[in-house]
């Protein structure tokens, strides 16, 4: 078969396309109506996130858990929530930066300041009260 | 040859390749192999050869994926007495498929049910097995699992970027024979203005225009342009008919420039990694075949929901504990001479084992890498109807990476089941930190970005993101270089009565001939041990 751009479907599909376009615009919106906005995602190969909640949505969640309660399976998360170890932000901090056994680190991923953001969000939520907060300059010297 | 004659001798490859081994160990050599053009071979070199096993010799085997079950095939026929435990209720590990009617319910408790039309799946895991990957693909000869051709590189599939073109996919072959051909024309002009005198005979430079020539598909005057030439492989605006249908119209390159600036020219070696090469194979059916395939073999020694939760070894043998995966409470244990264990590191790192520092501290070593991937069920193939896309990948800088069409089932007028998105790096974390119905919510949406068709066409979709699946916390050991040089050969060693093996002791990683060649390395050094020891 010599598939090329010359099919009918394929000319009649060009030639509606931009109405194909100005549709699928309608259907966002009306479907923005009735359904909750796309989650936020990054583009360009690092987090763009910034706030500590949002950074923690956008990574830690995938494994500790929307509400840090972490998980079990063949192996487990730890909880986040109510975490003594959390008291030591350099913990904290390093295990982000540098990752800990299976847990990967994030240093090449995130800024400093956003390290610091994630991991005071994390010491100070989810049942932990450590209101001691870490700034970027902490985070930097454990890179 | 005496040391006097060597010190005379011209030093041949292989006196140097013997230097590297004795001075550097096996891997660096295997490292120079590679690089002087020797090795392209697997060091799988056919079927394993285990005789003589003790008599009433027990093995216990941790782990019914790929590495875990050519263990048990392997070992039991070799004539010990194997036992597997295996968390899941399937074997297979991460060499799994989703079909219609499968649950899976992810770490965090969200559950899935694929609603897939009979024959359709999605591959979570391995979907593509190279040709040079000998042993997995002689698991699939010797169990007879047929095998069909995954279309790797598709010159009619998309290449895409939402800020190239106008955000307007742009077809392979033209992108490809685009590039090849500007770049061979720009070539051939170097030589004929003697810019490469200083890098080759003028003889040579001569060869090198014929080759261009050819090579990018220039005309006579080695210029690249719209013409019979460039359109015999980037296509025609009108093709070539038969009686009075119209005379072909050939096509017009797009500009050099435009490719440059598209970033598309990062796509088109993609082919090229020999690990894509063609001829490279999907088993019929789904990549779960061949696993599956083996386990047939074995499954009267394999234990299914039983999750490890203490390896001890001592002097006379290995006492393993475990509990049912639903119901820790349930502690039981199994005993055996012998153990070879390939549960994943990222689970592996978690259990109480005794094993030396060394072996510990490899364990510890290694990161599991996130990624997910996005099955999505439409009503019809609009893409080989449509957009002529029969298999193959379409490539993107939007966050699902890729999309890609089923590699069988071609000019079927039902539906089909796409790859919706392949998803690496920091949207990796992302994509898996959502609620699964999310993930293939965004799938579409950036589906259709490249196919307008999906809002159409859309009917269902499942989503596994690696670092929420319950049997691995993650995809594969993602080694950093340092680590491998601190502690790869650490982890691969017998350790008193346990060996390990896995993806993760492998230099494939991720790649189920990884596991293969692990555990026949593992086994074939843990006989030759006990067979010492007996």
């Amino acid at each position: 078969m010599n598939a090329n751009t010359s099919s009918p479907r394929r000319a009649f599909l060009l030639m509606i396309a931009p109405w194909l376009a100005a549709l699928s615009i309608l259907v966002a919106v009306s479907a923005g109506a009735d359904e909750p906005a796309l989650p936020q995602i990054s583009e360009g190969g690092r987090f763009v996130e910034q706030d500590g909640a949002k950074i923690y949505g956008a990574i830690c969640q995938s494994c500790h858990m929307p509400q840090g309660q972490g998980a079990q399976g063949a192996g487990m998360y730890p909880a986040l929530a109510k975490n003594p170890r959390l008291a030591a932000a350099g913990y904290l901090i390093y295990n982000v930066v540098q990752g800990r056994r299976g847990m990967p680190g994030f240093g090449a991923y995130l800024s400093d300041t956003q390290v610091a953001a994630v991991a005071n969000y994390v010491r100070t939520n989810m049942g932990n009260g450590y209101t001691d907060s870490v700034s970027a300059a902490d985070v930097a010297k454990l890179r | 040859m005496s040391n006097e004659d060597a010190a005379q001798a011209p030093l041949t490859r292989r006196d140097l390749l013997a230097m590297v081994g004795k001075v550097a160990g096996g891997s660096a050599m295997y490292h120079a192999m590679t690089s002087l053009g020797f090795a392209q071979a697997s060091p799988y070199s056919g079927p394993v050869r285990l005789e003589g096993a003790p008599k009433g010799a027990t093995i216990l085997i941790l782990g019914a994926g790929v590495a875990g079950l050519v263990a048990a095939y392997e070992l039991r026929n070799a004539g010990y007495q194997v036992k597997v435990l295996e968390y899941n209720n399937r074997a297979g590990g991460r060499a799994w498929t989703l079909r219609g009617g499968d649950e899976y319910t992810e770490l965090g408790g969200y559950s899935q049910r694929c609603e897939f039309d009979k024959g359709l799946y999605i591959n979570p895991g391995p979907w593509r097995i190279p040709y040079h990957h000998y042993g997995i693909l002689d698991y699939a000869k010797r169990l007879k699992v047929p095998l069909e051709p995954f279309m790797q590189v598709n010159y009619n599939a998309y290449l895409h970027s939402k800020n190239a073109f106008g955000g307007v996919p742009q077809r392979f072959r033209h992108i490809h024979a685009d590039f090849q051909g500007h770049a061979s024309e720009l070539l051939s002009k170097a030589v004929n203005k003697n810019q490469l005198d200083n890098a080759m005979t003028r003889e040579d430079q001569e060869v090198l225009r014929d080759a261009l020539k050819t090579w990018g598909a220039l005309d006579k005057d080695y210029r690249y342009t719209a013409g019979v030439d460039s359109s015999n492989r980037r296509g025609y605006d009108v093709l070539p008919g038969g009686g009075l249908m119209p005379s072909p119209v050939p096509s017009k390159p797009l500009a050099l420039d435009q490719i440059m600036k598209s970033g598309f020219w990062r796509h088109l070696a993609e082919g090229n990694d020999q690990s894509h090469h063609s001829a490279i194979f999907q088993p019929v059916g789904g990549m779960d075949q061949i696993a599956q395939a083996i386990y047939r073999e074995v499954s009267s020694l394999v234990q299914f929901n039983a999750k490890v939760t203490k390896i001890e070894q001592g002097d006379r043998g290995v006492t393993v504990t475990y509990t049912d995966a639903g119901n820790t409470s349930n502690v039981q244990q199994a005993k055996a001479d012998w153990c070879v264990c390939t549960i994943p590191l990222s689970i592996l790192s978690q259990i109480d084992v005794n094993v030396a520092t060394p072996m510990l501290d490899a364990i510890q070593a290694v990161p599991y890498e996130a990624s997910v991937k996005i099955g999505l069920q439409f009503k019809r193939r609009f893409w080989e109807q449509d957009d002529l896309i029969y298999g193959g990948i379409s490539y993107t800088d939007l966050p699902i990476s890729m999309v890609s069409y089923p590699s069988t089932g071609f000019g079927n007028p039902g539906k089909g089941v796409m790859l919706g998105g392949y998803i690496w790096g920091p949207n990796a974390y992302e994509f898996t930190s959502l609620e699964p119905k999310e993930r293939v919510r965004l799938a579409v949406h950036y589906g259709s970005k490249i196919h307008p068709q999906y809002l159409q066409e859309f009917e269902t979709g499942v989503s596994v993101g690696w670092h929420r699946v319950p049997f691995t916390n993650g995809c594969f050991g993602n080694w950093s270089d340092a680590a491998r040089v601190k502690h790869y050969q650490n982890l691969c060693q017998i350790d008193g009565r346990i060996v390990l093996a896995g993806e993760h002791a492998s230099l494939i990683p991720a790649w189920q001939e990884g596991a293969v060649l692990s555990a026949l390395d593992a086994i074939t050094r843990l006989h030759a041990k006990i067979k010492s020891t007996a």
